[in-house]
């Protein structure tokens, strides 16, 4: 146990790239969907509980000693979207540079070696957990955090929001993040007996249309 | 015009993180040099790098990472102009934070680099040129081995008074647009003696390099940081 660790990894700091990202919230702005306070918690509780929820998973089973190269497999069959998968191993190739200077491990470094373009985000992600000697519930815990993290940030640059009403909207997803982590850590404990098929698989059509609609917008201000 | 000779190279070996920050490159050669290009909004940071690629193009094997503040304008003008084919320059995007991207979080400018490298073999130098923002941008070390900071007569000529990290501890400043100084009542003996007063001995250039040989000091101090990163220890 070492928790601290925890703080470290889930911490928006932490350089693993993240901060040119907004987790579709950049979109869903330029769409007007986003546009307040009241629609950015609901543009984040249906991430949560939809891509959050599915990150979580895969990485409480990768912290959990789950093989990485079947859980990406896991990861591309939940991935519909081609802009969500080359935005999801880029993160992941950054997350695993980030983590191996702070957590040597040699299981990064194979993941490192068998995937150089880069792993699924969630899958190194509970993997750096493992090495930072973290729990699976840990791991899913910095997931469900980072899922709806990275949006509110960029909600509060792109639409000038106050950030202490900002701030609050995570504050009350807390107990949502809370039941989602459990979730996706229960569903890691099954899939040694029964498979990648244990883990959650929910899909968000929207944030899976509108990835593809940003990648090839000529003027954004972030990468995804 | 002038330049002050730096001999030295303290900071040649870059610290730190990754797999690629080690200066070695593939094979046990020295990887390429990486000059970071910081500076205000309409400095000529873009104009600098393109003016860089056409100097030096010939003798040394370069690429560019750009990273624009919301388009790809800065790699499209490079691409337009046909100062270096297109698979030697790449975008990086920095979500609403460009000193983000050189400084506290470099992931995805590294990235770039890497792919660069991979991609073209055998390279001198690598120019990441940061979007435009204010006086306190630097590159990490991690990134950029030296750093160019540009800033232009017409900004104000008390902003080498003004300092900040990118005008006190850029390795080259440059003051561009000189041309410019008449019509904008700039001082540049001012400027040039509070940069000096300001940087020690960190070399400061006056030009402006849209006209002819204006880039010259830029690209001769590029050589020079180049022999002594060859030179030095791997």
């Amino acid at each position: 146990m070492n928790r601290a660790a925890l703080l470290v990894l889930a911490d928006g700091r932490f350089p693993a790239g993240g901060h040119a990202h907004s987790g579709g919230a950049e979109e869903a702005v330029t769409a007007g969907r986003v546009r307040d306070v009241a629609s950015l918690e609901a543009f984040c509780r249906g991430r949560l509980h939809t891509a959050g929820l599915v990150a979580a998973g895969l990485a409480a089973a990768a912290a959990a000693g789950y093989d990485p190269l079947l859980l990406e497999e896991a990861a591309d069959a939940r991935t519909a979207a081609p802009a969500l998968r080359y935005t999801s191993r880029r993160l992941g190739r950054q997350l695993l540079r980030a983590a191996r200077a702070a957590w040597p491990c040699a299981a990064l470094d194979a993941l490192a070696t068998a995937r150089p373009r880069g792993a699924h985000q969630p899958v190194v992600l509970g993997l750096a957990a493992r090495c930072a000697g973290l729990t699976p519930l840990d791991a899913a815990h910095a997931a469900t955090y980072e899922s709806i993290g990275g949006p509110v940030t960029a909600a509060v640059r792109l639409l000038r929001l106050d950030p202490f009403d900002a701030t609050a909207v995570l504050a009350r997803l807390a107990p949502d993040m809370d039941h989602v982590a459990a979730e996706a850590a229960d569903a890691a404990q099954r899939v040694q007996a029964d498979g990648p098929a244990a883990l959650p698989a929910a899909s968000a059509p929207l944030l899976d249309i509108t990835a593809e609609q940003h990648a090839v917008r000529g003027a954004r201000l972030f990468a995804s | 015009m002038h330049l002050h000779h730096s001999d030295t190279f303290p900071d040649s070996h870059v610290h730190g993180s990754g797999t690629s920050s080690a200066a070695e490159g593939s094979g046990g050669r020295r990887r390429a040099l990486r000059v970071g290009l910081g500076g205000p909004v309409g400095s000529g940071k873009t104009a600098t790098v393109a003016a860089l690629c056409r100097a030096l193009r010939e003798e040394l094997s370069i690429a560019v990472v750009t990273n624009d503040i919301y388009t790809r304008e800065d790699a499209e003008f490079l691409l337009r102009e046909a100062v270096l084919p297109a698979e030697r320059i790449t975008a990086v995007r920095t979500g609403a934070c460009p000193h983000t991207a050189i400084r506290d979080d470099i992931s995805a400018n590294l990235e770039a680099v890497e792919d660069l490298q991979d991609q073209l073999g055998t390279l001198d130098v690598i120019l990441i040129e940061s979007g435009g923002d204010n006086l306190t941008a630097t590159f990490s070390k991690g990134l950029a081995d030296a750093q160019i900071f540009v800033i232009d007569v017409a900004g104000g000529d008390d902003i080498p008074r003004k300092g900040g990290p990118g005008i006190t501890s850029s390795d080259l400043l440059v003051i561009n647009k000189t041309d410019l100084a008449p019509h904008v009542g700039a001082d540049l003996q001012a400027m040039a003696r509070d940069a000096e007063a300001q940087r020690g001995d960190l070399p400061t250039v006056l030009t402006a390099v849209k006209s002819p040989g204006g880039i010259s000091p830029v690209a001769d101090w590029i050589r020079e940081r180049l022999a002594a990163w060859t030179a030095g220890p791997a």
